[in-house]
Order: C-alpha cells, then sequence, then structure tokens
C-alpha cells in the first residue's frame, strides 16, 4: 500500500527576478515500512521534495497524496491536523523546545493531539527508555548532547504513532558513531512498528542504512532502487 | 503544559522580561498614585467647601441665593427648623446663621469681610469652627460684643486676643451700623483665604445690629453620609413650603462641581497617556522576543500546532507579564499613598495658587477603590491586547522559512 504517492511535482523558487526550478516532474511512490533515503547533492531539491510531503511547502503543480490525503485540497488548518497525527519530523537542527526538557518535548506532541496527562507521562517515559534516554527525562536540551538531542527528536516523531517520520539530514551535526548509533535506533523503530522512514540525506552512512534509495538532482529523480 | 510553556518562556530573557515589568510597575504605580492624589486634593476641596460653613444642604429665602443680602432672610427659623427635624436623618445635625458682608477695621487697617452670626453650640457641631480656635477661646451665648478672626486676619490686622474690631455693616432698613468687638478668640483654617474673609459674632448680636428680630440668612444642614445628600434635599424641598429654597453643595460650590466633573475625564486621560507610553515599550519588547524564536515558532507549525494556539501561547506569556507588573505596581503604589497619607505633600510654597482653586496647604491621598479597579483593569485588558499584534506575527510565520531562520 502506497502511503506517499507524489504525482508530476514541480516547485519553482522565485530569488529576486530570477526563477530556480526546485522540483522538475517528481513521480514517485513510496510504500508502508519502507526505509528510504533522498539523496542527493546541496540543492538538488531534496529537502523541497520532504516539505511538500510533510504539507510543510506546497508544490506549483502536481500532486502530493499521504496516507489517502490529496494535500493540495487541504486547508491550512487540515495540514496542520495531518502534520500533527499523520507526519512526525526529524530536523537537521534536532529543533526542541529548550525551554521543555526531554520528556516534556516529547509529551508537547500528545498535549497538541488532546491525549490525557497520565497517558502522555506513560507513553513518553516508555518510549524515552526505547531510545535509551529515560534516566535524562528530565534534562533540558541545552543539558544533553547532539546526540541525545537527536534521540529525544526521534522519540518525538513517533510518540504520536504518525504514518510517516520524514528526517532531513537526521545526523548531518553528529560524529559517525553517534550518527550510526542514532540510524540503528530509527532502523529498529522501522521494523519493529512499520513506521515509514523517508530521509534526505548526503551522508553514506544514511544511505547504506536504507532499503531504497532515490537519487534525485537538479529536481529531477535520476536513480531510484530498492535494496535487495 | 501551555501555562508552563508560557511561564518558563517569559524567563529565558530575564532582563528583557524585567524591562517589559517595569514598564507596567511605573505606569500602575503612576495611576495609583496620581489617581489617589487627585481625588485627595478633590475631597479635600470637598470636605473644605462643605466645613466652611456651606454644609451638605442649606435652606435659604427665595431669592438669596441670587441676592445674598439682609433683606432676604428667613423670617420664622423655628417653624423650618420643627419641620426639618422631622425630614433629616437622625445622626444629621443642622444650624442656623445669620450671614452679611461687613467691612472690619481698626486704627490702621480696614478688611472687607463675612460677618457670620452663630449659635455657638449648634454651630460647634456643623462647621469647623467648633475646634478650630487655637488662641483665646470660643464664642459662648452669651458672648454679646466677643468676636473670632481668623489668624491670617489677626495677622493682616496686626492685631491680637483682647484687641477691638469694628464691624461695619448695612441692617435690612438699609441703614448703616457698626458695633465694636472685643477680639476673644484666633482660629486656624485649612486655608488662609478662611481666616481674612470669615468673623463669627453671636447670632443675637447680629440680628439686633442688623434689625433682624428672629430672621436668619441660612440653615446648614450637615450629614453624615454625602451620598444622599441629592435625596434629602428633594425630599426637603418638597415638604418646605414654595418661599424657600434649598441648595445642596454642589450648587452653592460651583467650581467644586466643575473639578469634579474635569477630575473624572482627566484620571481617563492620565490612564490613557500612561498606557500607551507603557504600551510602546510592551509591544517593542515583545516583538523582539517573539522574532528571537522564529525557528520555534516554525517547528511549532511543524508539528502541528495551529496558529491561534500560537496567538494564545503568546498571550499566555503576556498575561503573566502584565499579572506580575500589576501585582508589583499595586503593591509599591499602594505603599505610596499609604506613607503620603501620613506625610502629606506639602504645597504651601504654592500657597496663593492653591488656596484660590480651594486646595489646603497639605494634600493628602484618597484611595477609592474603583480607581484601583479602573487602573487595573485598563493595564490587564489593553496589554494583553497590544500584545495581539507579536502574537499574530507569530502565527502568521511560514514553517519553511522560519525553520530555516537563523
Amino acid at each position: 500500500m502506497n502511503i506517499v504517492e507524489c504525482l508530476n511535482l514541480k516547485k519553482t523558487y522565485k530569488q529576486g527576478k530570477l526563477e530556480v526550478p526546485a522540483l522538475n516532474d517528481i513521480n514517485l511512490s513510496v510504500q508502508k515500512g519502507e526505509f528510504t533515503a533522498v539523496a542527493g547533492p546541496s540543492g538538488s531539491g531534496k529537502t523541497t521534495l520532504l516539505n511538500i510531503i510533510g504539507g510543510l511547502d506546497s508544490s506549483d503543480e502536481g500532486s502530493t497524496i499521504i496516507d489517502g490525503h490529496n494535500l493540495n485540497k487541504m486547508t491550512h488548518s487540515q495540514l496542520a491536523d495531518l502534520r500533527l497525527n499523520k507526519i512526525g519530523f526529524i530536523f537537521q537542527a534536532y529543533n526542541l523546545i529548550p525551554v521543555l526538557s526531554a520528556l516534556e518535548n516529547i509529551e508537547f506532541v500528545m498535549l497538541l493531539q488532546g491525549v490525557g496527562k497520565a497517558e502522555r507521562h506513560e507513553r513518553s517515559l516508555s518510549i524515552l527508555n526505547d531510545v535509551g534516554l529515560g534516566d535524562k527525562y528530565n534534562r533540558r536540551p541545552a543539558e544533553l548532547s547532539g546526540g541525545q538531542q537527536q534521540r529525544v527528536a526521534v522519540a518525538r516523531a513517533i510518540v504520536s504513532n504518525p504514518s510517516i517520520v520524514l528526517a532531513d539530514e537526521p545526523t548531518a551535526n553528529l560524529d559517525s558513531k553517534t550518527g550510526n548509533s542514532l540510524l540503528e535506533l530509527m532502523k529498529k523503530i522501522n521494523e519493529e512498528n512499520s513506521v515509514t522512514f523517508i530521509f534526505s540525506t548526503h551522508d553514506h552512512m544514511v544511505m547504506d542504512y536504507a532499503n531504497r534509495l532515490i537519487n534525485i538532482t537538479d529536481g529531477v529523480v535520476v536513480k531510484d532502487q530498492v535494496k535487495q | 503544559m501551555h501555562f508552563q510553556l508560557a511561564w518558563r518562556n517569559i524567563w529565558r530573557n530575564t532582563k528583557r522580561t524585567i524591562i517589559i515589568m517595569l514598564a507596567i510597575i511605573v505606569g500602575v504605580w503612576s495611576m495609583i498614585c496620581l489617581g489617589s492624589l487627585l481625588r485627595g486634593i478633590i475631597n479635600q476641596m470637598i470636605q473644605n467647601g462643605i466645613a466652611t460653613l456651606t454644609g451638605h444642604i442649606q435652606v435659604h429665602i427665595k431669592g438669596y441665593h441670587n441676592d445674598p443680602v439682609v433683606e432676604n432672610n428667613i423670617t420664622d427659623p423655628e417653624k423650618i427648623s420643627a419641620n426639618l427635624k422631622t425630614l433629616l436623618p437622625a445622626d444629621s445635625r443642622f444650624c442656623s446663621r445669620v450671614r452679611v458682608n461687613a467691612v472690619a477695621n481698626n486704627a490702621e487697617h480696614t478688611l472687607s469681610v463675612t460677618m457670620v452670626g452663630i449659635d455657638p453650640s449648634h454651630e460647634a457641631k456643623v462647621s469647623f469652627i467648633g475646634d478650630a480656635v487655637k488662641t483665646g477661646r470660643y464664642l459662648k451665648s452669651n458672648d454679646k460684643y466677643g468676636i473670632i478672626v481668623g489668624k491670617a486676619f489677626a495677622k493682616k490686622f496686626e492685631t491680637k486676643l483682647g484687641r477691638k474690631v469694628v464691624l461695619m455693616s448695612q441692617n435690612v432698613n438699609q441703614k448703616m451700623i457698626s458695633k465694636a468687638f472685643k477680639i476673644i478668640g484666633i482660629y486656624t483654617a485649612e486655608m488662609s483665604a478662611t481666616e481674612e474673609q470669615f468673623v463669627f459674632i453671636n447670632k443675637r448680636t447680629a440680628q439686633e445690629m442688623l434689625g433682624l428680630i428672629n430672621g436668619i440668612s441660612e440653615i446648614s444642614i450637615v450629614l453624615t453620609q454625602n451620598e444622599n445628600f441629592h435625596k434629602i434635599a428633594e425630599k426637603i424641598k418638597k415638604n418646605l413650603p414654595e418661599e424657600y429654597e434649598v441648595h445642596t453643595w454642589k450648587e452653592l460650590l460651583p467650581i467644586v462641581t466643575a473639578y469634579l466633573t474635569i477630575y473624572d475625564g482627566f484620571i481617563i486621560m492620565w490612564y490613557v497617556v500612561v498606557f500607551i507610553a507603557m504600551a510602546f515599550g510592551i509591544i517593542n519588547t515583545t516583538l523582539m522576543a517573539i522574532l528571537e524564536r522564529v525557528r520555534e515558532f516554525g517547528l511549532l507549525k511543524a508539528l502541528g500546532m495551529k496558529p491561534r494556539w500560537i496567538v494564545k501561547s503568546v498571550l499566555y506569556e503576556s498575561f503573566f507579564i502584565v499579572i506580575i507588573g500589576l501585582f508589583i505596581g499595586n503593591i509599591i503604589g499602594l505603599f505610596s499613598v499609604l506613607v503620603l497619607s501620613v506625610t502629606g505633600i506639602d504645597f504651601s510654597a504654592f500657597a496663593a495658587g492653591s488656596e484660590f482653586m480651594g486646595i489646603s496647604r497639605v494634600i493628602y491621598p484618597d484611595i477609592a477603590f474603583k480607581d484601583i479597579i479602573t487602573a487595573n483593569m485598563l493595564v490587564f485588558i489593553l496589554g494583553i491586547l497590544v500584545n495581539l499584534y507579536p502574537a499574530y506575527k507569530a502565527a502568521k510565520f511560514q514553517p519553511v522559512e522560519a525553520l530555516a531562520h537563523t
């Protein structure tokens, strides 16, 4: 079953008077449970693609369907709901809320979903333990290392039971050992819970972990390979 | 957790939060302080006016108010007094007076004064004069030729206790009459203008001097509760014959009444001006705080937070800052008023100017609960409202651009 379908996507950015094509007629689909890397050099359009899939940006042409929902026909409010309930995000810069503890950062998404306090607390603690940070539940982001912060970000991304997790260069700010350990974690989550992961990356370590590799150059898919 | 997040967010930059709070604290403090000082001035003006012979209500013969001459006198005061006893609340007091313009002179000086003929025992319960004699003694009912003058009068006349003062006036037959009196007491009043203007003699003496048999100029009534004077005045009007007129202090002290009307408008204007000054500081500083957190707002939107929740979140932060500022501002304001209510503010340096307006030499503040409520409500409501703009700005950040912000 296709969890993501992108049909004839086109996106152009204006830089002053100049028009820069970011995506040029992208067609791809991602099935549930995939661990897919979208790779390409800087400026290839991989982040733009992820932003459109995540409903953070809209395409100029074409359509994007996430878990049966056509994003082009959704209002801003509906897109916000989709992101809240169906999509998890992991960012290169972690993007944790600095005044909340690790536990509270994870709880925050469920708070927005309207989950009760006791359940929020229980699920957050459980996932924090799963990512190996159970003893650091009350630490604020400034008190955690880069790798630990990214683990919290992973926990936040999956705690709401999303259909897809979009990770934009999640290992870019991490050393190789920490990055490797993070990828192990995400792979484990993917295999145990069938959560679909889509990465944008130019890190070969990420590409090695992926079971499907989509190469993008200048906004065009040049290679789409499922690994055996 | 929204409140928790808001609370923690306001302390991310302690200095900036304190600056916003200081603006609110100073604003609220000035509203309470100035408001209470102005109210103190107004209340003192009213109290001075009422105590300085006006009373809450006065009864005269019709025409006296427009032409306060000795011919316009109440010829049957006993009947009116009997009537008033049934109409007035039990705890109110009244007295009758003879009041005419006169000229006081001695060997060296002449001064235009108001000669007031009083019933000493009744007058003491109604006006200020009962407790005001600081040198010598108060009038007794059998003091035929004794006179009480004000301290400023005595200074101007370069006179003292035991000396002679001659009063000259016009009687009911429009003949000039004069009589000599001996100064038996010197009084002090809130305003030196009062001390110069009013001289007090026995009512019986005044009546004989002016050719009034039993006639009096006015009956002055003092109530224990200022708020009811309108209703009581109306009641008296309805129950007295038409040949009498009844006036409240508001009609008898038009300048004070005018100040009262101006006061309410002035205080609102002051509040608005203070608030506008505060608002610029609040909006500017809040905007700075918002712009520093562009990425964070982008993240919140990416996570699925809706714009109205972001607005609420920013308003929660404003709520905490405003509440804390209000709390401290109120404490400092009330404490300042407490201190000033003991020390007062000495206006002696501006005595001539302030007395012209009916203001005492030393001003004491007067707190009205409604003034505090108005100041707090204004700051609270507008303080939250002005933060709608920064909140709206935060809610409008587009996630993609915001997340790319450095």
